[in-house]
């Protein structure tokens, strides 16, 4: 795929879409001048901003990161979410260091090709769709099955979170997830380079039941370099009980990458 | 008149002429792939000819881009998609700092600053005269590069037309908004795109409006149904079947008395102007021949024709200038008109280029954006792997200049930079790719 011969955005680009963007500002809604020194922090996940909003979100806007979340339209294919991603991205004050999550990381490593990123984070990506299905059939047979013949997969507690995790809330948070990523996302298509070449890296859990450790092994040696693992913890790290460490770890990953 | 004596040397930093689109977009580009870049420009705010509060911008109130968003933007840095698919110029500056702002390029810029000479010293490196615009001293600093990126729509370029005239006359880059057009006789001189938006904003305004061309174009509409023409003509085809579409769209205004055109629509930049043809077929624009001489209070046509306009507005166009350095450095002809390759290297300094300089079928930023990829990655190639950089320039001397450049029929300066959106790219791409290659 050409890079610089766009035909089908020149011809055919994205219609406009309502886009749900939630954030957190350092110091309430309003930037004071230090806080404008860190790059603000874009999240993107498979299943909608608010996983976000719980507790990373405020947490990075605490530490001083000016931290968006984004919904990609829901429905979207993949190159309209990640023209959603691009316009968010493109509409902040400062550029962006992209956070993908799940198939929300695949949108990013898209989106990547298409806007020079600050520094870039894959969170548990998804970015092999067939190894991602592997696991999901491996580990819950009954919801993934329909996604083979081209419905939707479904997703269990058992699944998505660490067996510390208290059942009745991971109930209630799979509930939530009523948006879910569609079957193309479980494609395979190469990954663009990241214009710009930013800074990468792949955070995950060796206990991630969607994306196993080879994924997120491969995922980290696509970006050079090796995964950040959190054992303990189910593929919704931001959810999960221990839901500070990856974030800390993150933030203080930027911190050291980009110097202010 | 310098400060010091000494000679400020930047290293390896490399220096850019101008804020504008261009010079923005290769600020960018530099310093992502690690350059240390000192922008000069000698307004005091960016944008360039898009910025209406400088006194060189070309742009007029009712000033719309030409090409629709998705072929104007910056690859890497799309408008919102909510705004216009033309959107008008002062959304354009806002889109400039916008970017300006987000990449953080402001801290490369010296404002109120002037280039006054560039000059060339010993393993490719330069040196540059740079004083403050007010004018007061100067001071020279040597740069690894130089990178030229002082627009070409600033510098006016007037008719010489015999005889003495007793009405108004102004160069199109005087005019901004139609209230001197009001209750007014006017002739328009020139068939640009410039030419075509004053005679259409006259054919609303003024009482009486003379249209005088030289020369035939191509008119493209900015719609074909309800998508933008450039769109349609955007579709990924083989060259030949794009150009028939375009063929099948583009109208020559022969019925209307307007110059037929002397190129094939694909060879030159189109007027895109849908209300031209409207205003012509209402009888309010009146197409008439070249301008002869002026004779009092009338104009005398190449007809014979007298005419009595109150004002005459001359939208015939701007001239590249590079006054700061020797014409030979950029290959200049007796015309002024540079021979660059790819219309942005030096052919015989390899650490000197020129972006922007392009006047493509669609948008120029984004081959000012590749453009400047291309001349940061060459730069750093040059200073990683020159044995590579020596091979790359070797095959580049052999790359026909048909594949890039359409500058074939008519050779007026209109068409020096003319060249088509998608060849233009695929040349770049290749050159990005040799670059790339291992």
């Amino acid at each position: 795929m050409s890079d610089l011969l766009r035909f089908e955005d020149w011809s055919d680009p994205v219609p406009p879409a309502e886009r749900e963007v939630i954030s957190r500002l350092p110091g309430g809604d309003r930037l004071s001048e230090g806080d404008r020194e860190r790059p603000p922090l874009l999240f993107v996940s498979g299943h909608g901003a608010w996983v976000f909003a719980e507790h990373w979100l405020g947490h990075a806007a605490g530490r001083g990161f000016p931290a968006y979340a984004v919904t990609p339209r829901p429905g979207g294919d993949p190159r309209a979410q990640v023209h959603d991603v691009v316009q968010v991205a493109a509409s902040l004050p400062r550029q962006a260091v992209l956070v993908g999550h799940g198939a929300g990381g695949r949108v990013v490593a898209r989106a990547l090709g298409r806007y020079p990123a600050r520094a870039a984070v894959l969170v548990a990506p998804a970015l092999d769709g067939w190894a991602a299905l592997g696991a999901a059939l491996r580990s819950n047979p009954a919801g993934t099955v329909p996604a083979l013949l081209g419905g939707r997969p479904r997703f269990s507690a058992r699944q998505l979170f660490g067996p510390e995790f208290p059942a009745e809330q991971a109930a209630a948070h799979v509930e939530r997830i009523g948006v879910r990523p569609r079957a193309e996302l479980f494609g395979r298509t190469s990954l663009p380079e990241p214009a710009g070449g930013p800074p990468t890296l792949v955070v995950g859990t060796p206990d991630d039941r969607v994306v196993s450790r080879p994924a997120l092994d491969r995922a980290a040696a696509r970006y050079g370099g090796a995964p950040l693992l959190f054992p303990g913890m189910g593929h919704l790290l931001m959810l999960e009980t221990d839901w500070a460490e990856p974030i800390d770890a993150i933030l203080d990953w930027l911190d050291k990458e980009l110097p202010h | 008149m310098q400060d010091s004596p000494d000679l400020g040397d930047r290293g390896d930093a490399v220096c850019v002429v101008g804020a504008g689109a261009s010079g923005l977009t290769a600020i960018k580009n530099l310093r992502e792939l690690g350059f240390a870049v000192d922008c000069y420009e000698r307004e005091t705010s960016v944008g360039g000819a898009w910025n209406w509060r400088h006194d060189r911008s070309p742009v007029y109130a009712g000033a719309h881009v030409i090409s629709s968003r998705p072929l104007t933007e910056f690859p890497d840095f799309p408008m919102p998609d909510t705004w216009p698919d033309y959107p008008h110029h002062s959304r354009i500056l806002e889109y400039l700092e916008r970017y300006a702002k987000h990449f953080g390029l402001g801290e490369h810029i010296w404002y109120g600053m002037e280039v006054a000479g560039i000059v060339p010293v010993d393993d490719g490196r330069w040196d540059v005269t740079i004083r403050s615009t007010g004018g007061g001293t100067s001071r020279v600093q040597r740069y690894a590069a130089v990178v030229i990126a002082n627009g070409h729509n600033w510098s006016p370029v007037t008719p010489e037309i015999p005889g003495e005239f007793a009405g108004q006359v102004i160069h199109a880059n005087a005019y901004k908004d139609p209230s001197r057009l009001r209750g007014r006789k006017v002739l328009v001189v020139g068939g640009g795109n410039t030419g075509c938006d004053i005679a259409v904003e006259a054919a609303q305004h003024a009482t009486r409006v003379w249209h005088s061309t030289r020369r035939g174009y191509w008119h493209s509409p900015k719609y074909i149904g309800d998508r933008p023409a450039d769109q349609v003509h955007h579709r990924r085809l083989p060259s030949m079947l794009r150009q028939w579409r375009y063929r099948r769209t583009a109208a020559d205004l022969t019925r209307w008395g307007v110059p037929a055109p002397e190129q094939a629509p694909n060879e030159s930049n189109p007027v895109v102007n849908g209300l031209l043809p409207h205003y012509l077929a209402h009888g309010r624009i009146e197409a008439v021949p070249d301008v002869a001489r002026y004779d009092g209070a009338a104009v005398e046509l190449a007809d014979g024709r007298r005419i009595e306009p109150e004002l005459v507005i001359t939208a015939t166009g701007y001239r590249p200038r590079f006054d700061f350095l020797a014409p030979e450095l950029l290959d200049c002809d007796e015309h002024g008109r540079p021979d660059l390759h790819l219309h942005a290297f030096a052919r015989r300094h390899p650490t000197l280029a020129v972006v922007g300089l392009v006047q493509p079928s669609a948008g120029v930023f984004p081959l000012a954006h590749w453009q400047s990829v291309a001349v940061a990655r060459w730069l750093r190639l040059r200073i990683t792997d020159p044995e590579r950089a020596a091979a790359v320039q070797q095959k580049e001397s052999t790359r026909p200049l048909t594949s890039w450049s359409r500058r074939k029929a008519v050779p007026t300066r209109r068409y020096w930079f003319e060249v088509d959106h998608v060849d233009y790219l695929r040349a770049l791409e290749s050159l990005l790719n040799e670059m790339a290659a291992a």
